[in-house]
């Protein structure tokens, strides 16, 4: 029988059974994303032999793979870290390049055991996506790149810009914020990923490009001539970003938090990854209690006594990881600025170990 | 021996037993309420699980987020939107989008399809080798190239705004977009409506007494250069004697950009002209398939009838075509539709874009976003099906009569 030949209503009548599909395919999407509620995730680790990592698609300095294909960035020495203290090899990681509004689910729903992924720590991120913020590793602010050619000196002269943003970010709403309370007018165009972003910002489509301003620094460098555009001098927010793992799992949440906290604690007390071994002999009690020769912390971790020996031997303490990856030693060149030691006019603390 | 014949069994029970079980008989229905029992079961199953697990995990879940205040800006809305408004809101803007480019770009394929599918068929070698090229090299190139190529390669070398092409001083091309400028209403409005009104009335009319002199007495009457005059000439006139129906904002550049005028964003154009283009490709194959499934000798009839070729197509071969189209048409349609949350990949701010993208990462929703979104591409897709059902139904009764 030729289709539709004497019944108006015959799409109505598939209908009932094409919404029970549509119902069971949920259903089934809904059940398999989400983990069994009793997280064992060290357990699960320890017997994948990998940890699972959520990066960025490549952001320099944060998170970016070289021409070899290894991950190399602040963001991922947190990862290669917490590899080096539960297997003593910092390349036990498998890393997830994820978009800025996928990288949530992936962590909710278990396909990664840490998000470190340049991510703001803010009060609904830190309640209602079921994750917890384990710290901070880099102090961060929005900020905004122009060309030089606009002559543009100050954000507040950005009235009726067109703006190009990463959906998905806290930048988003930064921006809304900013433009409103400035009573300025503005176009913003939200691209899925970065590297679409910056490719707008160049072709022109827009005037700004919006990131945080470490972000900027990082994008800059991907462009035709970096020197012709300029970071303007406004900080509009503020972005401490940092590791995320999932609720309900608080020997894992420890686990990673302290992993962070170790790297800050070993630059505060001189340990570099040159002289790890010399200090590991060293009769000072706080060392002592850090490389494990008195005491058990680590274990009460759920890792080794030498874990902290470990950790920076692998990644080398939180300055010597910055300078490397972002400060002085590296293509961006960023001021230690927020990220130095509390004792040395920074914000950056941590914890003792004791 | 006599053979008793059986008496036949009660004709309800047979048509009940056979639309509840099919050829099967009761056995079927037994086992079809078996088959759904064990679906709603696991069903019910996998969403009590996933409840559970996202009340350990403490996610949150529910529909609640919807009146929560976005805080985000969107760059094109058909309706007033700011950044105060719910997600609500967002969600209604990203669907307007959305329905905006699957109705104009379902128009251009359409158009273009049918020419196309015709010239490929038209004796005349160039006209049909072209049209064959054509077909050829757009359906042969991944949709999401075809949008990227229109939007980076077509639009993207358009100046900046201080170097925009202008055309007479008032509409503006830059890689801004299209900026024209904005009709405001004014007094002559109401008369200039009515005098539309009266002209399409009138011309209607026109139609059915030229149609009825030509079934009843072969009378066959011009009537297309009064229905211009009448359209064209009425609602001048109004305007001549109740003044302009609406005035003109001029958009003016000022800084980085235009004020005034309204604008249509290079986004929206790529991603229309992409997915028209591609989807009209694949409409004159279909388009051509129909036509060639109509026996030759309605062409050669309608020739010896002296009926010329564009009127034999018109009159004889597309109506019966159409039976053949109607059905992978309806597919195109809603191919076009769902191939329109490729947005996300420039930029336009459709519902895929604004509402599964920045809306569930801002919330952390995904069960309930997803859920939503799926449930509205369903819902969309319904709706253009049951139309074109309809249409298809009204062609096979017309035909049949």
């Amino acid at each position: 029988m030729p289709p539709f030949q004497d019944d108006p209503l015959r799409p109505l009548k598939g209908f009932a059974m094409k919404r029970v599909s549509l119902v069971f395919a949920l259903a089934v999407a809904a059940g398999l994303s989400t983990q069994p509620a009793a997280a064992q995730t060290l357990k699960t680790v320890k017997d994948r032999g990998m940890v699972s990592c959520g990066v960025s698609q490549g952001l320099p300095g944060f998170s970016a793979p070289d021409d070899k294909g290894n991950w190399t960035g602040l963001d991922v020495d947190v990862c290669r870290a917490v590899a080096a203290a539960i297997f003593n090899d910092p390349t036990k990681v498998k890393f997830v390049p994820l978009s800025a509004k996928d990288r949530f689910t992936a962590l909710q729903s278990g396909e990664i055991d840490v998000l470190s992924r340049n991510t703001t720590w803010t009060l609904s991120r830190d309640t209602s996506l079921g994750a917890n913020f384990t710290g901070v590793t880099y102090y961060d602010g929005q900020g905004f790149l122009v060309k030089k050619s606009l002559k543009v000196n100050s954000a507040l002269e950005l009235n009726s810009a067109s703006v190009c943003v990463q959906t998905g970010t806290t930048t988003e709403q930064n921006l809304a914020d900013y433009f409103k309370g400035n009573n300025m007018k503005y176009e913003v165009i939200a691209f899925a990923t970065a590297d679409e972003t910056v490719k707008a910002y160049e072709s022109g489509r827009c005037d700004v490009y919006t990131t945080d301003v470490s972000g900027l620094y990082a994008e800059r460098l991907k462009l035709a001539n970096p020197a012709d555009h300029a970071v303007l001098p406004e900080v509009i927010s503020k972005e401490p970003l940092g590791p995320m793992v999932r609720h309900g799992d608080d020997q894992w949440f420890d686990l990673v938090k302290w992993v962070l906290f170790a790297m800050v604690d070993a630059e505060e007390l001189g340990v570099t990854q040159k002289n790890v071994d010399d200090m590991a002999k060293s009769d000072k009690p706080e060392l002592k209690r850090a490389f494990g020769t008195d005491g058990n912390l680590g274990e009460q971790l759920g890792l080794t006594k030498d874990w902290v020996i470990r950790i920076v031997k692998a990644v080398g303490n939180y300055g010597e990881s910055f300078d490397r990856n972002v400060g002085a030693g590296s293509k961006l060149g960023i001021a230690r600025g927020l990220n130095q030691l509390w004792n040395k006019g920074g914000i950056q603390y941590a914890p003792p170990i004791r | 021996m006599t053979i008793e014949p059986r008496p036949p069994p009660l004709q309800f029970v047979a048509r009940l037993r056979h639309a509840l079980g099919g050829r099967a008989g009761w056995g079927g229905f037994v086992l079809q309420i078996l088959f759904v029992a064990a679906l709603v079961w696991i069903g019910y199953e996998i969403v009590a699980n996933a409840r559970a697990n996202l009340e350990s995990q403490r996610i949150t879940s529910g529909f609640g987020f919807l009146s929560n205040t976005a805080g985000f800006d969107v760059s094109q809305n058909l309706i007033p939107y700011s950044g105060s408004d719910t997600y609500t809101r967002v969600f209604l803007v990203g669907l307007l989008n959305t329905l905006l480019v699957a109705i104009i770009g379902i128009f251009f394929a359409t158009v273009i399809g049918f020419l196309v599918g015709l010239g490929r068929l038209s004796p005349n070698w160039l006209l049909s080798r072209i049209s064959g090229g054509y077909v050829e090299l757009v359906r042969n190139l991944p949709v999401l190239f075809q949008i990227l190529f229109w939007y980076l390669a077509v639009l993207g070398v358009l100046p900046n705004p201080r170097q925009s092409i202008s055309l007479f001083g008032r509409f503006f091309l830059s890689n801004r977009g299209l900026v024209i400028p904005k009709p405001l209403a004014a007094a002559g409005l109401e008369p200039f409506g009515l005098a539309i009104l009266v002209a399409i009335v009138v011309a209607w009319l026109l139609r059915v007494y030229a149609r009825r002199a030509l079934f009843e007495s072969g009378r066959l009457i011009t009537v297309w250069p009064y229905t211009v005059g009448l359209l064209i000439g009425l609602p001048s006139l109004a305007a001549l004697v109740f003044g302009a129906p609406v005035t003109f904002e001029v958009p003016e550049l000022k800084g980085f950009n235009f004020f005034g005028g309204s604008r249509v964003i290079p986004e929206f154009v790529a991603l229309t002209l992409a997915l028209s283009i591609y989807t009209a490709a694949f409409i004159a194959e279909i388009v051509r398939a129909g036509i060639q499934s109509v026996h030759q000798g309605q062409m050669e009839a309608g020739a010896s009838l002296g009926l010329t070729r564009g009127s034999t197509l018109r009159l004889i071969v597309v109506p019966q075509a159409l039976r053949v189209i109607l059905p992978p048409l309806t597919n195109q349609y809603l191919n076009l539709t769902k191939n329109s949350s490729l947005a996300v990949a420039i930029g336009y701010p459709d519902l895929f874009s604004v509402f599964a993208g920045t809306t569930l990462s801002q919330t952390g929703q995904a069960i309930e976003i997803i859920a939503i979104t799926m449930g509205v591409y369903l819902l969309i897709s319904l709706v253009t099906s049951a139309i074109m059902s309809f249409y298809g139904w009204r062609i096979g009764r017309s035909l049949r009569a």
